[in-house]
């Protein structure tokens, strides 16, 4: 694999046809990362654009890096974004309403002039100069001669980054760390607090979902018995997924109740 | 193949990445498109050492991932604290100095 990609690299048809396949595919990724919905989908959308990224390096005569990028991006911390996204849940925050009047047509003709004016620069700076290549720089190989710099000419910025590492650790930690202010509450308190509260509604715990002989599934607001939904029997997160079925279609009028007598 | 196709390709992914930043407001979605102008840079660093024939470009998009991954660990530890204290991952509702 890393051999076939190394030799794509090296002849300028394939690299062409490797570049015109996945550069569009990444640029429609990116676009569409901005588009959906959820954030779950946006990170998985990033940690495409990322392997395609890791291809592109690779491809560039930059073994290291591509495998550095995989490991790093879509190993570590592309699984660290989906930890907090777990962590932190869905919320009103995932819909793409704009909260900011006249923001989104700023923003993209913004970015249509960025752009242009990144691409026609680049157009004017490169036109008619070929690429030198690394087949020379690259002649030990590409890890030896990464290291040979790494260790050499830029020992110092690379010890650097290390105290830089451990900052970070030690941030994140300092910051993700949550002391308690108030005791833990007991079993005993807890259930004094269900019995001696406003109602003795939730004294027996949150009704279950789902409308028995109906729907019985978690997605379905059980009924009470005046037929109107139980909004506690519905997990917070699924409603505000937007996940949760219409009630309506389960209700009891639905269906005929009369009692017949046997004669 | 040109290798200065790369450079546009990186142009266009940092466009989107801060047309993303603005637009949107949840704060790990945010987040993911600032990792994305990064890596749109160290795109750039790569093809330059490409083209330049020397391995300094790259040196500097490996330091640039290390500051990357700094960077994400501490944000998303920040994401979190605001979560745990304002229940809301939304950019918008981190307005306490307006009021």
């Amino acid at each position: 694999m890393l051999q076939l990609a190394l030799e794509v690299g090296q002849t300028a048809k394939p690299e062409a046809v490797m570049f015109w396949i996945l550069g569009p595919l990444a640029v429609v990724a990116s676009l569409a990362m901005l588009l959906v919905k959820k954030a779950v989908h946006s990170a998985i959308l990033m940690a495409f654009v990322m392997v395609i990224l890791a291809i592109f390096y690779i491809a560039q005569d930059a073994a290291f890096l591509g495998i550095v990028q995989i490991v790093v991006y879509t190993g570590a911390v592309m699984m660290l974004f989906l930890f907090i996204l777990m962590l932190v849940g869905v919320d009103s925050s995932d819909s793409l309403t704009e909260t900011i009047r006249g923001l989104r047509p700023i923003a993209i003709t913004a970015a249509v002039g960025f752009g242009g004016l990144m691409v026609s620069l680049l157009g004017q700076a490169t036109i008619g100069r070929s690429a030198v290549g690394l087949s020379g720089a690259n002649a030990e190989g590409n890890v030896q001669g990464i290291a040979k710099l790494l260790f050499s000419t830029y020992v110092w910025p690379f010890e650097v980054v290390s105290a830089l590492l451990i900052t970070a650790a030690l941030g994140a930690m300092v910051l993700a760390h949550h002391q308690r202010t108030t005791t833990r509450p007991t079993q005993r308190q807890l259930s004094i607090d269900r019995f001696r509260g406003d109602s003795l509604g939730t004294a027996a715990g949150l009704p279950g979902p789902g409308v028995y002989a109906r729907h019985n599934a978690v997605d379905v607001p059980a009924l009470l018995p005046d037929g109107t939904p139980a909004a506690a029997s519905i997990n917070a997160s699924l409603e505000a997924r937007g996940d949760m079925l219409d009630y309506k279609k389960f209700e009891l009028s639905e269906i005929n109740t009369k009692v017949e007598e046997e004669k | 193949m040109d290798a200065s196709n790369y450079l546009y390709i990186s142009a266009l992914l940092f466009t989107i990445g801060a047309v993303g930043v603005v637009v949107r407001r949840n704060a790990i979605v945010v987040f993911m498109c600032i990792e994305l102008m990064l890596n749109a840079a160290n795109l750039s660093f790569v093809t330059f050492s490409r083209i330049n024939g020397d391995l300094n470009g790259q040196i500097m998009a490996f330091f640039t991932m290390v500051v990357a991954a700094c960077e994400v660990v501490v944000g998303l530890a920040i994401i979190v604290t605001i979560y745990r204290s304002r229940r809301s991952a939304s950019v918008d509702d981190a307005s306490l100095l307006k009021r």
